[in-house]
């Protein structure tokens, strides 16, 4: 893994045409992640943190603006380096998993593997290990269809997990499950971020769940950036993950 | 991506929407098998055509008769009278083959023999009688030293006309096909039969009474057939007492019959014969310099032929009944032409042809040769021109044909380009993801090209199958109809190795070109956009 990067964004400004008239998602927003923190991007729908997370992704571009992760700007970056950025130093979950239909999990889990041609022998052991981290190793054969939305949201995020990125963006991961299945998924990325050293960027409308798990929340409007501060840390991840996983694995059985 | 990668990718996204991808790939399958099944057809076609009229010699070779015959000069105008005499004649004898064989590119001279003949068919087990037998009722008395007359010789009445054949056929393929064997050697005294004059002598031979021998009575047919063969079967003997006896044409091979020509002789060689006194009383006049004897000469029939093969022996039609050249010319048969030779020409002894067959090593060395040999003053002749006739009409028979496959063949490329347009809508989705996962536009755009390769390639290979398929069906249903109508089955469609490669490799071409579109166009899909697409 290569040492975490800070992202920087300067003054990003997003617009949409639609016909005649241009919509600017994000106003010029100025923010500093720093290596290792759990941000949680807050607003509500339209708000623009979406389109500031796809940005942040390396999925969009800003229309004007500077987004720096390490040494790079990724608003300058060629298409094939901003799909090497998205392969390499970025991990992406979605609000509806998007796991691949046709593929077993395990195959889903395999596709980062493939895109950045890790060896054949590699893979197996790296996708083993993605899946035993979202506690899935059992399922490893299953489609999608034949999984519960929780199971297929942690699918997505040992897909995230498996090229050993250094950022993690997470655009609403527990908007389509139960509180249950939310808070397993919380836990797991609270989890990469402690033990694994991930930076973790999440959108979410949920407040509680921002409180309980980010170390900071900034919250969006109308593309601005209204509140930026740390969110107060509540002691439910200590003693530890793992237990707080169990008790969660328990109720959702 | 790697390609191990892509290919596996792209095989597993086909085979997860199959039925959609089955019936795209089977859209291409048809196009190819038009296109293979048509394309067949014509080379099928052109193949029998350069093997029955290209290859068998119709088209490589040059027809040479003398400049006095009634088929005119060689310097133009028609002449039905050949006197001329300011236009010294050529003869057409060993000097002048001699000549033809020095011209370049000419593979093989040889005199064209032909002559009328009688047939007479013996059963083979009853032999010879010995000694000298008057001749049936309504038969001309027999001359010669080899007049022993068969007892069982049957009375055909089958004139035909018989025809030399060159080694040289050994290896063409005009003989290819026929039942039985080639002649054993240049001077073996076979026939081969054509198939009708086969048939002919079967049921001549079937339905017509044994020569009746006035002083043996009736029972003609017993005289000779006891102790020559024990081992034939009883049923056998029997029905060969009975007058009609079943004979198809295959029975005939390795059968005796009996040819009977007339032999040209100058009157000189004639009298050295201890026959000489007959002769002389036949040919009537002693101080000719030319008499014709009758002759008869005993043949085995080695095998019968379909076509007749002697379209490519030189004569432009010709015999039926087909006898090695070189025993031919040893028989020193009468030829049309030792007339004129004798009467223009009264101090000739040496033999002059009818005419002869110069072949040459290529169609294409048809014309110079042609053209040498008219300056010599000889009647040259050749197919040639028919040739690029008939070569034109196959281009353009196949050139049709093609275009037809061809066309096939952009229906089945638009059903490619619709397929995976709509692969692209339905996919938005999967294109975002991987792109989120950080596929570059080149994994993605290679994704669908190697999937419209994918099927492309099984699609022509399909269609190449099928294609095969429906032109051995053509095949099959031609060769029922030909059988109905008593001709040979022919191969009518053919498809070469290179014809199968290219289809594939066209079907596959064709393929990629028609995902080139949807390919960029998945390419350049926007992955936030693709992920929003529900």
């Amino acid at each position: 893994m290569t040492p975490t990067p800070s992202i920087q964004a300067e003054n990003v400004t997003r617009d949409y045409h639609l016909g005649e008239s241009t919509v600017r998602a994000v106003a010029g927003i100025t923010l500093t992640i720093p290596a290792g923190e759990f941000l949680a991007l807050l607003g509500s729908s339209g708000s623009g943190k979406s389109t500031l997370l796809s940005m942040l992704a390396g999925l969009d571009r800003p229309t004007s603006g500077a987004i720096r992760v390490g040494d790079k700007n990724l608003a300058e970056l060629s298409p094939e380096n901003l799909a090497r950025y998205r392969r390499e130093t970025v991990g992406m979950v979605f609000q509806s998993f998007n796991l691949l239909p046709r593929m077993t999990l395990e195959e889903n889990v395999e596709l980062p593997l493939r895109l950045s041609e890790v060896s054949r022998s590699d893979r197996a052991v790296r996708v083993r290990e993605a899946l035993d981290r979202v506690r899935l190793g059992a399922r490893s054969k299953h489609r999608p269809s034949e999984l519960s939305g929780g199971e297929q949201q942690r699918g997505a995020l040992a897909r995230a997990l498996v090229n050993r990125p250094s950022i993690l963006f997470a655009d609403e991961p527990t908007g389509n499950l139960d509180s249950v299945n939310g808070e397993q998924i919380l836990l797991l990325l609270k989890e990469f971020q402690t033990t694994l050293g991930m930076t973790i960027v999440m959108v979410t409308h949920e407040r509680p769940l921002a409180e309980r798990f980010a170390n900071r929340i900034v919250t969006l409007s109308d593309g601005k950036l209204i509140s930026d501060a740390p969110a107060a840390q509540q002691s439910v991840l200590s003693p530890s993950n793992q237990a707080a996983f169990d008790r969660a694995q328990g109720v959702n059985s | 991506m790697k390609a191990r990668d892509l290919t596996e990718l792209a095989i597993r996204n086909l085979r997860e929407a199959l039925l959609r991808n089955s019936l795209t790939t089977l859209g291409v399958a048809v196009g190819v098998a038009s296109l293979v099944a048509m394309l067949s057809l014509g080379i099928g076609l052109q193949t029998l055509a350069s093997k029955r009229l290209l290859r068998s010699g119709l088209f490589d070779s040059v027809l040479v008769s003398s400049g006095r015959g009634s088929r005119g000069g060689p310097d133009g105008p028609r002449r039905r009278e050949t006197r001329d005499a300011n236009n010294i004649p050529v003869a057409l004898d060993d000097a002048a083959l001699q000549s033809f064989q020095k011209l370049p590119n000419v593979s093989e001279v040889y005199p064209q023999i032909r002559f009328s003949t009688d047939i007479r068919y013996l059963r083979p087990n009853w032999g010879l009688s010995v000694g000298m037998q008057p001749p049936p009722e309504g038969e001309p008395p027999m001359f010669g030293k080899t007049s022993h007359y068969p007892l069982d010789a049957r009375l055909l009445n089958v004139t035909t006309n018989a025809l030399g054949i060159p080694e040289s056929s050994r290896k063409g393929e005009a003989f290819e096909g026929m039942t039985g064997k080639f002649f054993s050697s240049p001077t073996a005294s076979e026939v081969i039969l054509q198939s009708e004059l086969a048939k002919e002598i079967a049921d001549k031979a079937s339905t017509a009474k044994p020569p009746a021998i006035p002083w043996m009575g009736a029972a003609s047919g017993t005289v000779g057939k006891p102790k020559s063969n024990p081992s034939e079967p009883a049923t056998s003997s029997n029905t060969t007492a009975a007058t009609t006896l079943a004979i198809s044409p295959a029975d005939l091979i390795g059968k005796q019959i009996l040819i009977r020509y007339a032999e040209r002789a100058s009157f000189a060689s004639a009298a050295d014969r201890d026959d000489a006194l007959l002769e002389s009383a036949i040919s009537g006049q002693l101080n000719g310099s030319l008499s014709v004897i009758p002759r008869e000469k005993m043949f085995i029939i080695v095998g019968i032929i379909e076509t007749d093969p002697s379209a490519g022996m030189g004569g432009f039609g010709g015999g039926r009944l087909y006898l090695p050249l070189q025993l031919a010319q040893s028989l020193k048969v009468a030829q049309p032409t030792d007339m004129q030779a004798l009467l223009s020409d009264s101090d000739s002894t040496k033999p002059t042809y009818t005419a002869l067959t110069v072949r040459v090593n290529s169609p294409k060395d048809v014309a110079a040769v042609e053209a040498a040999i008219k300056k010599m003053g000889f009647n040259a002749f050749s197919l040639l021109d028919a040739t690029k006739g008939l070569r034109l009409v196959f281009t353009v028979f196949d050139l049709f044909l093609g275009l037809f496959g061809s066309l096939a063949l952009t229906v089945a490329s638009l059903g490619i380009i619709n397929t995976l347009v709509m692969a692209i809508l339905e996919r938005r989705r999967e294109i975002g993801v991987l792109k989120a996962l950080g596929a570059t536009d080149g994994d993605v755009k290679s994704l669908f090209f190697a999937e419209a390769a994918a099927m492309g390639f099984f699609g022509g290979l399909c269609g190449v199958a099928l294609g095969w398929f429906i032109g051995q069906a053509l095949t099959w249903g031609t060769g029922l109809y030909l059988r109905q109508q008593d001709l040979p089955s022919v191969k009518i469609s053919y498809v070469p190795w290179w014809l199968a490669l290219s289809a594939v490799a066209f079907a596959t071409l064709v393929s990629l070109l028609a995902g080139l579109y949807p390919a960029s166009r998945a390419a350049r899909l926007n992955p936030v956009d693709a992920l929003r697409y529900e």
